[in-house]
């Protein structure tokens, strides 16, 4: 056997390890299903959309917008009334369509008279994620395509009205609803948009300190190790629990300080981004007031302890500095996955058992709790706040009850001899 | 009084076991050998009796205090070195006897870092980083953390491993010097003479079994033997 392949063979059963793979085959099996679920929302979301309909105007150009309308979206409520606009939102509601478009009395005359035709759409916005943009851009998408076929029969007609006037005889009055808000004026693009831009901060907060800080504390342990000073440590009259608490706090710290670094920067790109666009929410009483900053501080507070609990356990399985940096990237994904999701979907939009996967994950309710805040969902960031409470107080436990065995010096415990199996490096 | 008593202990990771039921009791002011090859289960033992590793069966008493239900009080009366222990690389020596003193009761830390220094004897290379240190001063500064609290059972495992004869001379006699004024010893050795220099009494372990126990000079007498080697030879091959 030449040196090569002899240092090669080495390397490779070194690195060849359940300890190496399982977190990635894990992490692969969760994107896998993360993937599955995504696709359905997406395919849902891209179906024709459902909307209702009230064709006032019996006009040509009247004609033309509800043949369209009727041909390239699912039409759940017709009518001819506008004074049925309030069942026609009602039943747009309830069948989950996505608008309802009045087409009024006036509209082709309007047209005719070299004014533009006016449409209503009344918009019914299910969730505020960057998925749920696609059917309201698909609709958005015909009503532009109703511009277009209106501005071709102007055209035909030898119109001879001026080219602004015949290139764009349509305009739209948009309204839109959601959770029990009204927006009059803005469609559900401006919003989505807008509340993405001021809710991106506090997931990138959170997915850097917990990566930052999550990292320190299982490097911390696996320097332990590899410098031999555990052993020393665990035989002075200080608690186990003190050793735990000791490294999670002074994680946590360094976690904060790091991301506070890190965020000065990343403030000013944001200002930047909300400069140069996006509605003034404020104005329809969507604004985080000091209470709810308080609520956002205990989630992150919380989670941060929770998340650090976890890495602690994980650095428990530490050989050594290379070993820990393997075990980082578990967290990394755990701190990826609810920030994506919290930006391209809402909770309230996902399915079922996403919206599990979601409300388990415990770095994912700091990241929604200024969404739901801004909409007075007070539950749901509590119930997360309770539960991430929990589950920080179960890592501590596991933490603890680890320190008082066997593994941390052996490596393995007799306790949990699948986990031994698991984890033990092979030997060479 | 009875500092360390060790009764039936066994020690099993998983299929196998370590330590095989074995007993000794160490007198306070005593320096107290457990003598053995590799693989013997003599760093299992002091791992035992310095909390580290919990006891399939069997009881430990370290000075009145039982060792699964007051393992917390028993790290105030002992002090443990591992054969293989290091130190926070980026301290430098007097930071990190600082950091162990802070542990205890804050009159003691001044008088603990003091001893600690006096022990190292390492002159003004403590205050350099400790991944500037050589092995032995590494292993000197370990012996100095360990006896500087004034531990009532100091436990040392191969205390003078890996240092050459100067250093290993003068590590013996400061575990000497230090029984004298009181402390009780548990050590671990490979190293014969040294046990037949150090100890008053030894056990000699073998396969996880305590195979003899005695004076060194009892020992020897009883198997005519000229030095602790030739009797632990003759034990084992009986």
């Amino acid at each position: 056997m030449s040196g090569l392949s002899n240092i090669i063979k080495k390397e490779v059963r070194e690195l060849l390890t359940p300890a190496t793979f399982l977190p990635i085959v894990l992490v692969a099996l969760i994107f896998g299903a993360l993937g599955t679920s995504i696709q359905g929302i997406q395919e849902n979301a891209q179906a024709p959309p459902m909307i209702g309909v009230i064709t006032e105007d019996t006009g040509s150009f009247g004609n033309i917008t509800s043949t369209i309308l009727h041909t390239h979206a699912k039409v759940v409520y017709n009518a001819t009334l506008s004074s049925d606009t309030q069942t026609g939102l009602t039943t747009v509601q309830q069948k989950n369509g996505v608008a309802l478009i009045v087409i009024p009395q006036n509209f082709t005359a309007r047209i005719n008279h070299g004014e533009p035709g006016t449409l209503e759409v009344f918009w019914v916005m299910k969730g505020a994620g960057v998925f749920d943009t696609i059917p309201s851009s698909i609709l958005e998408s015909l009503i532009s395509q109703i511009n277009t076929n209106i501005s071709r029969s102007l055209i035909k007609g030898n119109s001879t009205k001026n080219a602004t006037f015949v290139l764009t005889p349509t305009q739209s009055i948009q309204t839109t609803y959601f959770k029990g808000r009204e927006f009059v004026g803005l469609s559900p693009t401006v919003i989505i948009s807008t509340l993405s831009q001021q809710s991106l901060l506090i997931p990138i907060i959170m997915m850097m300190i917990i990566i930052m800080a999550g990292s320190i504390v299982i490097t911390s342990m696996a320097l332990e190790k590899e410098n031999k000073t555990l052993e020393t440590l665990l035989t002075l009259p200080v608690k186990r629990t003190s050793i735990v608490t000791g490294k999670i706090v002074a994680a946590a710290l360094i976690g904060l300080l790091l991301a506070v670094i890190y965020m000065i920067g990343m403030g000013y790109y944001l200002n930047g981004l909300n400069a140069t666009g996006g509605a003034g929410l404020a104005a329809y009483g969507l604004v985080l007031t000091s209470m709810d900053f308080v609520w956002i501080g205990v989630s992150l507070f919380v989670t941060l302890i929770a998340g650090l609990s976890l890495c602690m356990l994980l650095g428990t399985f530490a050989k050594n500095y290379k070993s820990a940096q393997t075990l980082t990237f578990p967290i990394t994904m755990l701190a990826l996955i609810p920030m994506f999701l919290t930006i391209f979907a809402d909770f309230d939009t996902l399915p079922l058992g996403l919206k599990i996967f979601t409300f388990a994950i415990p770095f994912s309710h700091p990241m929604m709790a200024p969404r739901l805040l801004l909409f007075h969902d007070y539950t749901l960031v509590i119930a997360g706040i309770v539960y991430v409470g929990i589950f920080a107080i179960i890592m501590i436990s596991i933490v603890v009850w680890v320190f008082k065995t066997d593994r941390l010096i052996t490596g393995s415990t007799t306790k949990l001899p699948w986990l031994k199996k698991l984890f033990v490096r092979r030997r060479f | 009084m009875t500092a360390v008593e060790v009764q039936n202990l066994v020690k099993n990771f998983g299929k196998f076991q370590a330590v095989k039921g074995i007993s000794f009791s160490i007198n306070e002011g005593e320096i107290f050998g457990l003598i053995g090859p590799n693989g013997a289960g003599k760093t299992t033992t002091l791992r035992i009796v310095s909390t580290l590793l919990t006891i399939t069966s069997g009881s430990v008493t370290i000075l009145g205090h039982d060792m699964t239900k007051q393992a917390g009080e028993i790290r105030k009366l002992i002090s443990y070195l591992p054969e293989d222990a290091g130190a926070y690389k980026n301290l430098t020596g007097r930071g990190y006897l600082q950091f162990i003193a802070n542990f205890f009761e804050p009159k003691q830390h001044r008088e603990m870092l003091e001893k600690g220094i006096k022990i190292t004897d390492l002159g003004v290379r403590i205050d350099d980083r400790v991944d500037t240190y050589s092995k032995g001063m590494m292993r000197r500064l370990l012996v100095g953390r360990a006896l500087m609290t004034n531990p009532r059972l100091a436990i040392l495992d191969e205390p003078t491993s890996g240092l050459d004869v100067i250093n290993a001379q003068e590590i013996r006699k400061l575990i000497k010097n230090t029984a004298q004024s009181g402390t009780t010893v548990l050590l671990s050795s490979h190293n014969m003479l040294e046990v037949e220099y150090l100890c008053d009494r030894i056990a000699l372990i073998s396969e996880g079994k305590i195979v003899e126990e005695g004076k060194p000079r009892a020992l020897m007498e009883k198997y005519k033997a000229r030095n602790i080697e030739e009797v632990f030879i003759e034990v084992v091959h009986e």
